[in-house]
């Protein structure tokens, strides 16, 4: 089964079960996007992806939202530029967005003002490197879940990781706080994988970006015990 | 941020699961690894292996020259590291090396050759190996290491069904209604598979049964967990066919269209019930009857099983109990549903399909055949040898007799994977000639005389076949270290210097230019790949085999309508004990495995930072066991069989159940097959990993 909608003013045969963002697609429309993952479940959480529907109250989250038989749809009106503008700016005043590209060329695209809230209160925990593989950096973490969904019912079915806190304090963490190694992590880093900030990160990375060779990455951390390779030199 | 130079999609080299991934460059090195999320058989998910365990490729240890042992020529041989071998130029290893073999060869003949094909490399290396053993050496002396993971599984299914591989895909997986894991730990052993499993149980209520030992990842997903005693395994699934008879929940209709000898197996299982099988196994008789009620009842039942089923001295029994319950249920031959042994290695399946086999060509074609021999005889241009060839284990043998005086090892590490390692590594020294190509010194390449440098699969092109047969693309990244080359053109180098000085008076042809051309003459002579080529791989990003003509869509599952050896065979069986029991001086059984960090013999894991997480070789010890043994958790425990002793660090959990012991195989400084015994499988020849005789003390 159809429905037929309109979305900007075009004329759109969506499947039934189509959400507004699917439908858009058909509209070639792209949805701005900054917790919607193709791998995770969507759950309308960043409302960067807002569009407006004639004769609703409020913006509707395009991931979420199903598109309706007779629908009428603005994705770029004053409105929804403005919503997602706000969002953007808001973001950039308490989290470190400097490793999201995708995110940053929004605030170009929306001519985001990176400076309107000099006052807010920016997260700013210390990083988490507990693990040989990937710190958790969650000065950059925007609360998208991605990485909570991966790690339980959308990819891995480890539920390592879980949310923590509440309201501005709300956070993502592990049971008790706990460091990974001591939770059911098993470290396949598809959190990693689906984080939109780099607030994830593998070591290797983290360790170029901060100068290191690759030779002193390797030895980073490197076991004392096998420091001597028997069979292909020093470590 | 750091920016790729470069992203090369490849596979991944360590299980048979095959996942595709994205190799991110910067500066000739892997910085970064991550899959697309819209291509099989992944799907964007990964393990930590895949992930984060590709670094051993730009390890310091890299072999990077061709290598001669300074006191070549001296026997026996001793291991000696990179201090016991000398740098030379391809020219010269490979002149020496093409002069021992033809001396070998002339001296003795084609029977003192034994050579180990890969399961690492791709199927283009792999069809040169044996095109250079087999129609240069006339030796059908070619084996690898499947031979010791699912050559149990392989040979119950040509029984059964006439097949020896997955009957279904990956990607049938999360769509599942009913099925058993038995034998496999796949949380660790294929954990992006294990993902999908999981999805199946939590988000589509699919019914999960485990029939394992040991309280796996897994049996917390499971709806039943049967946890029998090791080595009981016929006993449990020949009680639940023998429910499914007695109860008349078989699907007659299957068996009337699809097998044979239904009514005689049926009476013969009989007497084999529940309360039976619960004397032999340990198992409840009523959980055994929920599960066999689960499985025939189920719209469609898939089993999977790992090594628990076939590193057995009844493996071949263990999957024939397995292939049984399929055929009673009708439960194969549709999506969801099949006998589905996990393959081990990123190329296991690849290796055997590309004639990495003592008795067969590419995809099985018997050498014993005359019309195959002459259809490869014509196409090489030689004359070829008719009798099937020996098998991993019987190479050993053989070497043990003198029969066979020289090893050609290409990327296996067979002194850490073969049972009794001691006695292995005694037939290695009395060897006349040992070569290998690798990319490590390794437990095996310390005993070679000339050490080829191979590349990693990080460096060359090829492909990969998976565990559902999906043949997929490896391609170059970085580039190679030092003079390192790919195996396939080492070999066509040294089998053109044979030919000339065994005087053979026109070459077999070993002059490819890219692992294409060699894919090609191997779909030429093999009609199950002959729809497959690099270009095809390289549009639709895999194939599954058989795939007979370019517009064949491959086949994801198979036996829709008939099976390879047309009916399927039921097999009633007698239940057998182990080799070796536990008795008051050996008091615990041994069974091994692996651990979701490491590799099997640990060549690329022990090189990788997964070695940070897992440092130390371990053994799993039940609680009340390691009471009476005063064994503290973390603490050091010497383990001694009748083979041999290992010293390795005590967990003590319940996961393995009392009087069991469980260590996993990867530490070379204490390699568990130190402990393990040569019993193999009268029908399979593949030793007995899961059971034998140890006993325990703190050390």
């Amino acid at each position: 089964m159809t429905l037929t909608l309109t979305i900007d003013g075009r004329e759109i045969h969506a499947p039934a079960g189509s959400s507004l963002m699917q439908a858009a697609q058909l509209a070639d429309v792209d949805t701005p996007v900054i917790c919607y993952h193709e791998a995770t479940t969507p759950n309308g959480l960043c409302r960067q992806c807002v569009v407006e529907v004639d004769g609703w109250r409020v913006l509707a989250p395009a991931c979420v939202t199903p598109a309706a038989e007779g629908m009428e749809v603005h994705t770029a009106s004053e409105r929804v530029t403005r919503a997602r503008r706000t969002l953007l700016e808001m973001l950039n005043a308490s989290i470190d967005l400097s490793q999201a590209p995708e995110i940053q060329q929004q605030m170009d695209d929306y001519q985001a003002d990176r400076e309107r809230f000099p006052g807010a209160e920016r997260r700013a925990p210390a990083m988490l490197d507990d693990n040989p593989f990937y710190v958790r950096d969650y000065d950059k973490c925007l609360m998208c879940w991605r990485c909570v969904q991966a790690c339980a019912d959308d990819l891995q079915f480890t539920y390592a990781l879980s949310t923590g806190g509440r309201g501005y304090n709300s956070h993502v963490t592990t049971f008790f706080d706990a460091p990974m190694p001591e939770t059911t992590c098993v470290f396949c880093g598809n959190c990693v994988a689906v984080c939109p900030t780099n607030a994830l990160i593998s070591k290797t990375e983290i360790y170029l970006q901060q100068g290191l060779d690759y030779d002193s990455i390797r030895r980073e951390k490197r076991n004392q015990r096998r420091a001597q390779d028997k069979k292909g030199g020093a470590q | 941020m750091i920016q790729a130079e470069s992203i090369v999609r490849s596979t991944c080299p360590y299980c048979g699961v095959g996942c595709q991934v994205n190799l991110h460059i910067k500066d000739e090195h892997i910085y970064k690894v991550d899959a697309p999320f819209q291509v099989a058989p992944n799907y964007g998910r990964l393990c930590a292996k895949g992930r984060f365990g590709v670094d051993f490729v730009h390890h310091p240890g890299r072999l990077t020259m061709p290598l001669i042992r300074k006191d070549f020529g001296v026997t026996p041989r001793q291991p000696v590291g990179l201090e016991g071998f000398r740098e030379a130029t391809w020219e010269e290893a490979l002149e020496l090396a093409a002069r021992r073999i033809t001396e070998i060869h002339q001296q003795h003949g084609p029977a003192a050759f034994g050579t180990f094909a890969s399961a690492k490399v791709t199927n283009e290396d792999n069809y040169v190996f044996q095109k250079f053993v087999r129609g240069v050496l006339g030796s059908n002396n070619v084996d690898h290491c499947a031979r010791l993971c699912h050559a149990a599984s392989v040979t119950a299914l040509t029984i059964a069904i006439g097949s020896s591989a997955m009957s279904n895909s990956i990607a049938e997986m999360k769509d599942l209604d009913v099925f058993i894991v038995t034998g496999s730990n796949t949380t660790e052993t294929h954990p992006v598979i294990s993902t999908f499993l999981r999805e199946a149980v939590v988000n589509n209520q699919a019914k999960l049964i485990v029939v394992d030992p040991r309280q796996i990842e897994m049996t917390e997903f499971a709806e039943v967990w049967l946890r029998q005693q090791p080595g009981t395994d016929v006993a449990i699934f020949q009680a639940m066919a023998q429910v499914i008879v007695a109860e008349e929940l078989f699907n007659q209709e299957f068996i009337d269209a699809r097998t044979e000898g239904f009514k005689d197996y049926a009476a013969a299982i009989m007497d084999c019930t529940p309360e039976w099988a619960a004397e032999i196994s340990g198992v409840p008789a009523e959980d055994i009857r929920t599960a066999a009620r689960l499985f025939a009842n189920a719209r469609t039942g898939a089993i999977y099983w790992g090594m628990g089923i076939s590193q057995s001295v009844h493996g071949v029994e263990n999957a024939l109990s397995l292939a049984n319950l399929a055929l009673l249920c009708g439960h194969i031959g549709k999506p969801g549903t099949g006998l589905n042994p996990l393959r081990g290695q990123n190329n296991v399946q690849g290796c055997s399909d590309s004639g990495g086999l003592p008795h067969v060509f590419t995809a099985y074609q018997p050498v014993a055949d005359d019309a195959i021999r002459a259809k490869f005889e014509q196409d090489w241009g030689t004359t070829l040898n008719p009798e099937p060839g020996l098998t991993v284990m019987e190479m050993v043998d053989a070497a043990a007799s003198k029969i066979i005086r020289a090893y050609l090892i290409m990327g296996e590490n067979p002194l850490m994977s073969e049972p009794d390692l001691r006695h292995s590594r005694h037939v290695m020294e009395q060897m006349e000639f040992v070569l290998v190509q690798d990319i490590f010194l390794n437990e095996t390449s310390e005993y070679a005389d000339i050490l080829f440098p191979a590349t990693s699969f990080a460096e060359k092109g090829g492909t990969f076949t998976n565990t559902d047969r999906r043949v997929q693309l490896i391609r170059p990244a970085v580039p190679a270290p030092g003079q390192a080359r790919e195996d396939w053109a080492i070999l066509c180098d040294l089998a053109k210097r044979v030919e000339i000085l065994l005087g053979r008076p026109a070459s077999i042809g070993f002059d490819y230019a890219h692992p294409s051309d060699i894919w090609q003459e191997m779909a030429r002579l093999t009609p199950a790949f002959q729809g497959i080529d690099h270009a095809r791989i390289q549009r639709e990003d895999g194939v599954h085999w058989p795939c007979p003509t370019p517009d064949h869509p491959g086949s994801p599952y198979l036996f829709e309508d008939t099976f390879p050896s047309g009916r399927g065979v039921f097999t009633a069986l007698d239940v057998r004990p182990g080799a070796e029991l536990p008795d008051p001086e050996y008091p615990f059984i041994l069974s091994t495995g692996r651990v979701l960090y490491h590799w099997h013999g640990g060549t690329m894991t022990r090189r990788s930072k997964l070695d940070d997480i897992y440092p130390d070789p371990t053994v799993e010890v039940h609680p009340l066991d390691a009471d009476a043994l005063g064994l503290a958790d973390g603490q050091w425990a010497l383990v001694r069989s009748r083979r041999g002793q290992i010293k390795v660090k005590t967990i003590v959990t319940e996961r393995s159940p009392q009087g069991v012991v469980f260590i996993p195989f990867h530490f070379a400084e204490a390699a568990a097959n130190e402990l393990t015994l040569d019993a193999r499988d009268p029908k399979a020849k593949i030793p007995d990993y899961k059971m034998c005789a140890v006993a325990l003390e703190p050390v």
